[in-house]
């Protein structure tokens, strides 16, 4: 009947807690995602817009557990953006914070808790909806590309299983959400300890903001998240003269942390008795792939670990050959009941099957050491992290194409994008309009002029040589 | 410079607005104001007026106005 998860197993726990002290238990929870699912009435595809609520968690729930198909996006997702993926995929309903609804005028209301409301489109069963989908995801990015994750119930409850097991989770956690919940990441923290009949603590606070930290000590939260940003800001906000008596585990994901600040907080939970836990994944693989176990966080500083429980790990380098060799790069190649069924460009995608039979070339370099811990070293394809969220630069070209009349070509690092352009004058303007796109802190964007893209005789942009540009 | 415009240029030059956009300005009200610009105008005042703030004030510091306040507090002793 339940599709992923068995609330009335923990019937009395508390499931979720809010900030301004709003507690639902497993028993509550089990009969709002009944009700919503009564108003619904059968399988179809729906939008979500999610918050790190309980509306939005009930929503969310209620789909994965009764066999709707949400499309997971985030609450302020630009209105264009979510307009065109309407026409795209024509969802059945959306699931929207009451106070967003007069965004899409003309839909009607037909059911509502929680302050978020199930509006109809004027949709019906637009696409075929394979069987063993549950879900789609958007790549961590935010440029609006209609390309999903296609994710399935089996997925999705392999993968929190795994996450459960290894973190060694039980019905004492309290996680507090320090990330988006249609953020793959922050989404499998709430899959995992849902599973186990723990308390998860919502707030949209981040960690800049006094109520975060308030409600964190009140409510006494045990764990959370972060990309390598979040940690950066920890650092700076001296997190290690906190005294957080109920924090026992940190975990990090999103991005290959900076070394010296892997061993900061690996000694900082060494010495607080807390566990720091360095993991590894990607949306394709519903979420984890691997984790460096927390005794291990100190002396394998720089690693991310190694497989997840029913996962497993090799490399293939240049010519297909698997590397067997330590401290030889080849790309990451991972196996698991995780990796997800494929992508999704277009409605018509929604009926594909299986496509990759659960093997993923994840797109990163890595090497092992003798021991067999695994380290990333590079990326095949073009896509920063900025601020944990993955961006493609090919996208971010082919936006500003779309708008402006200028050559174009975007390199980088993780958190600093640079977008070279031909036209001198639209320096200004193209910044906006990619920090409006992408909902991105400006500070990790920076447009220089150059009076022609660098090109080989084929006609392709020689990156290489504008990394001189801003490496000089 | 006076301390009033070394703090009005650290807003300038974090979030990259103009000084007549800075009075009732609050955390989030623009993109640029968010946890990594708070970061950023954080790092920068701490430079200007050489302190180094506490972590309660850091994430009390939600506006304009309220920034002024903390720093007007005896520990770090900014008169404006």
């Amino acid at each position: 009947m339940c599709k992923v998860w068995k609330f009335s197993k923990h019937n009395d726990r508390c499931a979720l807690q809010d900030e301004f002290g709003n507690e639902i238990s497993y028993k509550t929870l089990n009969s709002e995602t009944r009700s919503l699912f009564d108003a619904l009435g059968r399988r179809c595809l729906l939008f979500s817009f999610c918050r790190n609520e309980i509306g939005s968690v009930i929503g969310y729930t209620a789909f994965l557990n009764h066999g709707i198909v949400p499309v997971l996006l985030n609450s302020h997702i630009d209105r264009q953006m979510a307009h065109d993926l309407i026409r795209t995929y024509k969802p059945d309903y959306l699931w929207i914070p009451e106070d967003q609804v007069e965004q899409f005028p003309g839909m009607e209301m037909v059911y509502s808790a929680w302050h978020y409301a199930l509006l109809k489109t004027v949709d019906e069963n637009a696409y075929r909806l394979n069987e063993d989908l549950a879900l789609l995801l958007t790549t961590s990015g935010s440029t609006g590309s209609p390309k999903f994750v296609r994710q399935s119930y089996e997925n999705v409850l392999d993968n929190a299983s795994a996450i459960a097991q290894y973190l060694a989770l039980d019905e004492m956690e309290r996680p507090i959400t320090t990330l988006p919940m249609n953020y793959t990441y922050g989404l499998s923290i709430i899959n995992s300890h849902l599973l186990v009949g723990a308390t998860v603590l919502l707030t949209d606070k981040g960690l800049m903001q006094k109520e975060f930290w308030h409600f964190f000590k009140e409510a006494g939260a045990t764990s959370f998240g972060g990309v390598p940003y979040t940690y950066e800001m920890l650092d700076k906000l001296r997190f290690y003269r906190m005294k957080l008596p109920a924090l026992r585990t940190m975990t990090q994901a999103g991005g290959k942390i900076l070394p010296e600040l892997h061993e900061k907080f690996a000694r900082y939970a060494e010495e607080q008795g807390k566990k720091f836990v360095v993991m590894y994944g990607q949306c394709e693989a519903t979420a984890r792939m691997g984790y460096l176990p927390p005794e291990k966080a100190l002396e394998k500083k720089g690693s991310m670990g190694i497989a997840i429980p029913g996962g497993k790990f090799h490399l293939i380098g240049t010519g297909g050959t698997e590397v067997l060799a330590p401290y030889k790069t080849g790309e990451l190649v991972y196996e698991g009941k995780n990796v997800t069924l494929g992508y999704a460009e277009c409605g018509e995608d929604l009926a594909k099957g299986d496509e990759r039979h659960g093997i993923l070339e994840t797109g990163d370099l890595a090497q092992f050491d003798e021991d067999g811990y695994y380290y990333i070293v590079g990326r095949k394809k073009r896509f920063l992290k900025i601020y944990g969220n993955r961006v493609n630069l090919d996208e971010i070209e082919r936006l500003i194409k779309g708008a402006f009349e200028t050559e174009v070509a975007s390199t980088g690092i993780d958190d600093h994008m640079y977008i070279f352009v031909t036209d001198g004058s639209l320096e200004w303007q193209i910044r906006e309009f990619i920090v409006e796109k992408t909902k991105l802190n400006p500070a990790a964007f920076k447009v220089l002029t150059i009076q022609e893209i660098p090109k080989n005789d084929a006609g392709k942009t020689l990156y290489k040589e504008l990394v001189q540009r801003y490496e000089g | 410079m006076s301390n009033l415009e070394k703090y009005n240029a650290a807003f300038v030059e974090a979030f990259e607005i103009r000084e007549d956009q800075l009075a009732g300005l609050k955390y989030q009200d623009i993109t640029a104001w968010d946890s990594v610009g708070h970061m950023t105008l954080i790092a920068s005042l701490e430079e200007a007026f050489d302190i180094m703030m506490d972590t309660d004030d850091i994430i009390d510091f939600n506006s304009y106005e309220k920034g002024k306040e903390i720093l007007s507090k005896e520990e770090y002793g900014v008169d404006f």
